[in-house]
């Protein structure tokens, strides 16, 4: 199964505002795509609160898996969103 | 909250939805306060979590499943209008994340299958949340605080499947003091400034939505205040955001006159400028903590800058920032403060914070790790590249910065980069006192240092073995600790000794009162963010430095911090 495995680089960690912006990125992806830590059990990503209880903090490596037409796309989306620091682009407006 | 994790045996415990009317007629409950200033009004409390009733049998599983699943969708669509409504962007997106909660497709799962198990819809609904509270508890730290979030989740979608009225902010019809057990964030965003006096809640610590709610909008609040959902509603009470006080049954006529104090309070304020004085003219230097030259365009009134965090240039990045890049967001602040001072602290990341172009391995403890100045035993090369920047900035504008480093830890380390800074022509070097072994050592370390500021937030975490970030350990964090004060004051008495200058940057240095206790232990810097700067510099102005250091002795010699403030607030001068 395709994967992608990223250090999530948001200072929150994946809490708040950055967890907001994957769960939804998640939900508007064509593939389900689960998320976990380690060899951790997969959670789906569109489960906010599966998401939240992962307790991912900055710095963490999470890997992110998809199956089916798409799933490359999704996952280079969504691992993209988690390398950048979310927190700070809000900061700085963006 | 028990309602929300458990089934209640019939018959047991007050009714939450209505509370106890019986309260103390007069008396002061004691809180944390987190957000100062004073305010009086009549209670008003928030109705409390809606109360399931006996489980029943149920004959139409399927209606009982469209019941429980068109109550999380409501709820859902309800949160999902007030981020719409929201009035700032951090408010808009943590309800967001509350209407993902409540549309989770892990939750709804859940409740399909306690349905399929029997329940009926209520019940379903409850231990569904409670399920997935269970897992953000297990998270720990920020996760756990969410935790709140799904509470109020599942008091709306149980309130939507017994057709009860939604519980949120009350609304008396005239001004009133909100008392509840904690405010969700979409209880805060609702609320009305125009009529909500302050707020108290029974649980809740510094970091809760309550305590950032209340800062952000200048509302006087007391979390953590046992008690306070007994007051009865009506009943004329005063908080008090500084000292943590509730004082209740003090009647109209007192209320009044807090408030004419609490508004005088507020123009000496908008009056403040000038730079930090005691009334008898003792200087205490007022500086900024900032993050980047942005922070200085508010137009706030200080000497300078205490703590320039150059962190900013090194988040979210693949690769060191350069040389010349250092240099001229180096250059920006020091040209703000032409000839003003300017302290410098050197990268602040870690294992704690982590880097991605620092490459370090992760550590089981990373508040205890490579941090701080540490990371110099493993990339010296990203020290040696800021030191350089630094001086170059300073040489271009002909300023002479003052540079430290944190989490120095022994008078070797403070040495060594004493040698390293002054070598690249940095002329000022310092450290920042975080570690309690190196404010024991101070008096060593300023052999080869020319000052201190002092980091209370971390001294606090290291000094009283409690993360910064556990919600439950607020007590001891409390910068009013006399075992943090003592520390701060070994290290004044160490910069006296030897004429050098030793100052307190973090949420010590922000707290008014506190201030002027630190003013008496002999500091000879305040740092803090800008919003924090006139009320610290009013309260010195009202102090003579004999009353600041009568305020350390009673601080000193308190047994804890909550009786060191109240003796304190007590000898607030007229």
């Amino acid at each position: 199964m395709p994967e992608r495995t990223v250090t999530v680089a948001s200072r929150a960690g994946l809490h708040a505002r950055p967890a907001k912006l994957f769960v939804q990125a998640a939900a508007a992806q064509e593939v389900p795509v689960r998320i976990r830590v380690g060899d951790g059990r997969p959670v789906p990503a569109t489960s906010m609160l599966a998401v939240l209880a992962l307790g991912v903090v900055r710095g963490t490596q999470v890997t992110l898996d998809a199956e089916g037409p798409g799933a490359e796309a999704a996952l280079d989306s969504l691992a993209g969103l988690l390398a950048r620091d979310l927190d700070a682009e809000e900061i700085s407006g963006g | 909250m028990a309602e929300t994790s458990g089934f209640p045996a019939p018959g047991t415990g007050p009714s939450p939805a209505t509370g106890t009317e019986r309260g103390p007629a007069t008396g002061t409950l004691r809180g944390l306060g987190v957000s100062p200033g004073r305010a009086a009004g009549r209670v008003c409390r928030m109705a409390g979590p809606p109360r399931l009733p006996d489980p029943i049998a149920v004959a139409d599983p399927a209606r009982e499943l469209g019941l429980a699943l068109r109550a999380l969708e409501t709820v859902a669509a309800e949160l999902s209008a007030r981020a719409k409504k929201a009035a700032d962007s951090e408010a808009a997106a943590i309800l967001d994340a509350q209407s993902f909660m409540a549309a989770d497709p892990e939750l709804r799962q859940t409740t399909e299958e306690n349905v399929a198990a029997g329940m009926d819809a209520g019940h379903a609904v409850d231990a569904a949340c409670a399920h997935h509270r269970e897992a953000l508890l297990a998270a720990g730290g920020h996760f756990a605080e969410r935790a709140a979030d799904l509470d109020d989740v599942r008091n709306r979608a149980v309130a939507a499947v017994l057709g009860l009225p939604v519980p949120g902010i009350p609304d008396p019809g005239h001004p009133f003091v909100l008392v509840a057990e904690d405010l969700s964030p979409a209880d805060t965003v609702t609320l009305d400034p125009g009529t909500v006096l302050a707020l108290v809640t029974e649980r809740g610590g510094p970091t809760s939505h309550t305590a950032i709610l209340a800062r952000a909008r200048g509302l006087p609040a007391v979390v953590a205040c046992r008690g306070a959902m007994e007051i009865g509603d009506g009943t004329w009470v005063a908080a008090d955001g500084t000292t943590g006080r509730v004082e209740t049954g003090i009647g109209e006529e007192t209320a009044a006159g807090v408030r004419r104090e609490a508004a005088a309070e507020r123009r000496r304020l908008a009056a403040s400028s000038g730079p930090g004085r005691t009334s008898d003219g003792h200087p205490v230097e007022l500086l900024l903590n900032i993050g980047s030259a942005t922070d200085l365009g508010g137009g706030v009134e200080a000497e300078g800058v205490g703590l320039f965090r150059t962190e900013f240039l090194f988040l979210g990045r693949r690769d060191a920032p350069g040389f010349e890049e250092q240099v001229a967001a180096y250059e920006a602040v020091l040209r703000a403060f032409p000839g003003g001072k300017v302290v410098i602290r050197t990268l602040d990341a870690g294992t704690d914070k982590p880097l991605p172009f620092l490459g370090l391995p992760e550590e089981p403890n990373p508040a205890l790790g490579v941090r701080g100045l540490r990371v110099g035993r493993v990339r010296p090369d990203v020290l040696d590249v800021q030191l350089d920047a630094i001086a170059e900035a300073a040489r271009a504008c002909g300023s002479r910065p003052w540079v430290m480093a944190p989490m120095v830890t022994t008078a070797a380390e403070a040495a060594a980069f004493a040698v390293r800074a002054r070598e690249r022509g940095v002329t000022r070097v310092g450290a920042m006192v975080e570690v309690p072994a190196a404010a024991l050592c101070a008096d060593r370390l300023l052999r080869d240092l020319d000052f201190l500021s002092i980091g209370t937030n971390d001294l606090s975490q290291y000094a009283f073995a409690a993360d910064r970030q556990h919600g439950e350990l607020a007590d001891l964090l409390d910068p009013w600790q006399p075992g943090l004060l003592r520390l701060v004051g070994g290290c004044v008495r160490a910069g006296r000794a030897v004429g050098k200058p030793v100052g307190v940057c973090g949420e010590a240095a922000a707290d008014p009162l506190l201030a002027t206790v630190l003013a008496g232990l002999g500091v000879t810097s305040l740092s803090m963010s800008a919003p924090a700067v006139a009320a610290v510099r009013e309260a010195l102005a009202r102090r003579s430095l004999a009353r600041c250091e009568a305020d350390a002795r009673i601080a000193l010699d308190a047994d804890d911090p909550a009786v060191a403030r109240e003796a304190v607030a007590r000898e607030e001068p007229a």
